[in-house]
């Protein structure tokens, strides 16, 4: 059978990619993990990869075009397979991704049910299924129709699994377990009796499906990455309730420590002063985990990893890829990674993972001179930390006035997920890692 | 292999462990001058003497207080409380001291003492002397919970609950004492702790029992195939902590469908336990809920048929196989 390769998920908030570009073409063998196409997502060109092996079969969603998260964009099948009639639907009519897999899904809503006979190729439910199962206790099976009209079909879960493996439309499946529950016979029988093509269920008419704007009139005007800042920083200031903290943090040792470090390091190891903000954020975060979570309606998600995003501003926008894993990174090691993902940022190589998994972010505009930057959270993390840049300026120390390399930092943090008092001492751990640098070196 | 019951096998256990090793020694109510409640103990006494075969007064705390603390101090004491139902008395010895010191002390105590004690109901003893409570010590982090189905696992598992530096509680079915069977003759015979044991394979149901509701299992899938054509697998699980859920998963993965079945409550028991690694390790492979056959949730009844209707039985579990399929 045919495998369907659909619109990948990368990130969150992404509804819809653009295809950019076909490396494989139609007749290419492709092993798992081969690079088939190139996506465009609301934030960077990404690389789609094959979790199948096989022969690209057909190509459905042509170069240019734009397909919502979870449509069919291409089939992996065998080379002499009949390619299976699977057409790109108008985009207006594309229907979302839960009835592109309803073989596997039961339909959610009452209304899909409730779609004329004739759009719906689903036995009449006083016909005996094509799969009816040995001995089918008449009294307790119910047929697929009445079964569906509850809402919800009563499948085991061995049953389902090796229905979405095998391809099997459920809904067709009388069960023959108590209370007509479809049972793993059930499933294996319609398999071996009826193979299934991968036909997607055609659209139900009663499915509202806004009309979607051909690529070259998005956004008019609006580069990709532009519309999902907008959207992402309304987001955040409409629904992520902020509070801001700001505070010095005297540079002068870490900067004399920096030196040091870098006297030894080579050249990918060199530590910036972000890198080491970048360690006293992950080490302060260990400590304070509330920030490493993200308000979730009626609960805290806590994250295990601490993936801690860094701005970076490109020509075109500004993308916050994460570095992962801080938690237990060396110094030499998140140097190293932020070079990395800084380089592919601005290569516009970097992966769905790098910029969606990300759980704490930091925002440096020290570089740029300017005295203090008060961020906007990148949703749906808790808090974000804006760094301003290193200056020489007057400062108290035992009562004298001296100078010293003083950095000005704004913490905003999600109001639903701490308090200022929190905020207070997380920031406050900040500073102290940053005051005492040898501590970040462990 | 020597048929021998299930009594002589765990004396036979108890011989061996005191002769091999001269800090063993043996702590109960009747143990010695009358050879135990259950005649597990008979003619230790006379072959080893008093000082290794101690007869104790009616204290369980103070029996289970002088075994522990003879455990910290280098001995590798055998406590026997007669029944797991006068074990109550004694639960602050076994749950916070034996259970904790090792822990609470960062391991430099340890606490290697075997507890024995007799369990289950079906013999008319009445509401406090019928319980099974194997999962209750088995909720406790710190102990070692072992529950022999048969003769065969009851000397290996025995012996090697001398070996254990942890405090094992060692639970015998009082159903099972006269049980016979097969063990065999091989010196120093072991049973290693986390190995459940498959003993009838099948493709259609997973019975999975410890103890004593091993043999209604057992018998239940001797009616499954008789009277349904069907082919259930039995587990013996044989240790509660450590617990063997590998070969349970495995097992499960293959039939699609489980039975637990236990002498114990349902409500909060370890069938629970079981149930749910099932649903959390193998959830896409089940075609049924997980079942449990327990004890219904009543004191037990001293009347000899409220008794049996209070316990689970061979038809129960038939009966359970039968509503999944």
């Amino acid at each position: 059978m045919a495998f369907e390769v659909t619109m990948p998920q990368m990130g969150a908030d992404m509804t819809e990619g653009t295809l950019v570009k076909w490396i494989k073409q139609v007749g290419d063998h492709v092993e798992r993990g081969d690079v088939l196409a190139e996506i465009e997502t609301d934030k960077a060109t990404v690389e789609l990869e094959a979790y199948e092996a096989g022969e690209l079969i057909k190509i459905v969603v042509e170069e240019g075009d734009v397909a919502p998260v979870g449509e069919v964009i291409a089939l992996i099948g065998e080379a002499s397979e009949e390619t299976p009639d699977i057409e790109r639907k108008p985009a207006a009519e594309t229907p979302p991704r839960r009835h592109v897999e309803s073989a596997e899904t039961p339909p959610p809503h009452e209304e899909d049910l409730q779609r004329p006979l004739s759009e719906a190729p689903r036995v009449p439910a006083e016909e005996p299924a094509a799969a009816a199962p040995k001995e089918a206790p008449a009294a307790t099976s119910t047929p697929p129709g009445d079964a569906a009209r509850e809402g919800r079909i009563r499948i085991s879960p061995v049953a389902r699994r090796i229905a979405t493996e095998r391809g099997v439309d459920i809904t067709q499946i009388r069960g023959s377990g108590p209370d007509g529950r479809i049972l793993r016979r059930d499933v294996e029988q319609a398999a071996e009796s009826a193979p299934q093509q991968p036909t997607p269920q055609p659209v139900p008419a009663a499915a509202p499906a806004a009309p979607r704007p051909k690529p070259a009139e998005t956004g008019a005007g609006l580069s990709r990455m532009r519309q999902a800042i907008a959207r992402r920083m309304t987001t955040s200031k409409q629904t992520q309730p902020h509070y801001y903290l700001t505070l010095d943090i005297d540079m002068t040792d870490a900067l004399a420590f920096r030196k040091q470090l870098n006297e030894a390091a080579d050249d990918e190891r060199r530590v910036s002063i972000n890198d080491l903000i970048v360690k006293a954020c992950a080490v302060a975060l260990e400590r304070h985990p509330k920030f490493n979570a993200e308000f979730a309606d009626e609960s805290l998600k806590m994250h295990e990893r601490i993936n801690i995003c860094i701005g970076v501003a490109l020509d075109e926008g500004l993308i916050a890829p994460a570095i992962m894993d801080c938690g237990s990174k060396t110094l030499g090691r998140i140097a190293k990674d932020a070079k990395d993902v800084i380089e592919r940022a601005k290569g516009g190589r970097l992966r769905a993972d790098d910029y969606s998994e990300g759980t704490f972010t930091i925002t440096n505009l020290g570089a740029y001179g300017v005295e203090a930057l008060i961020g906007i959270i990148n949703p749906p993390q808790a808090a974000i930390l804006g760094v301003g840049s290193v200056m020489a300026r007057p400062a108290v120390v035992d009562g004298q006035v001296t100078v010293r390399q003083l950095m000005k930092v704004a913490l905003s943090a999600d109001h639903r997920v701490t308090d200022g008092a929190e905020g207070a001492r997380f920031i406050k751990e900040i500073q102290g890692l940053l005051e005492n640098p040898a501590s970040l070196a462990l | 292999m020597t048929e021998m019951r299930m009594r002589d096998a765990l004396r036979e256990a108890l011989r061996e462990e005191l002769i091999r090793d001269d800090r063993v020694f043996l702590l109960g109510e009747d143990i010695g001058a009358y050879g135990g409640s259950y005649s597990v103990t008979k003619g230790l006494l006379e072959e080893f003497g008093e000082a290794r075969v101690r007869d104790t007064p009616i204290a369980e705390s103070g029996i289970v207080g002088v075994g522990v603390g003879a455990a910290m101090a280098g001995m590798r004491p055998m406590v026997e409380l007669m029944t797991i139902n006068f074990s109550f008395l004694a639960f602050d010895q076994i749950v916070n001291n034996a259970a904790k010191l090792h822990y609470m002390s960062n391991g430099q105590i340890t606490i290697p003492i075997v507890i024995r004690m007799a369990s289950g109901g079906g013999s008319q003893l009445g509401a406090t002397h019928s319980h099974s409570l194997e999962g209750l010590y088995a909720h406790f982090p710190g102990l070692k919970v072992v529950c022999p189905s048969s003769p065969a696992d009851g000397k290996g598992l025995l012996k090697q609950a001398f070996r254990d530096d942890n405090p094992v509680i060692f639970i015998e079915h009082t159903a099972n004492y006269g049980l016979k069977g097969e063990v065999p003759e091989q010196e120093d015979f072991l049973i290693e702790f986390g190995k459940a044991s498959i003993l009838r394979e099948g493709r259609d149901v997973t019975l999975i029992g410890y103890s004593g509701s091993v043999h209604q299992a057992v018998r239940a899938a001797d009616l499954l195939a008789e009277q349904e054509e069907i082919d259930a697998e039995v587990i013996d699980l044989r240790t509660l902590r450590p617990l063997d859920m590998d070969t349970v998963i495995e097992s499960v993965k293959k039939t699609n469908r489980a039975v637990v079945v236990e002498d114990d409550w349902r409500f909060g028991g370890f069938a629970g336990e079981i149930a749910s690694q099932i649903m959390e390790k193998a959830f896409d492979w089940l075609d049924a809920p997980v079942a449990r056959v327990c004890s219904k949730d009543v004191p037990m009844p001293y009347n000899r048929n409220l008794e049996f209707a209070a316990l689970p039985s061979e038809e129960d579990v038939v009966e359970a196989v039968l509503a999944m399929l």
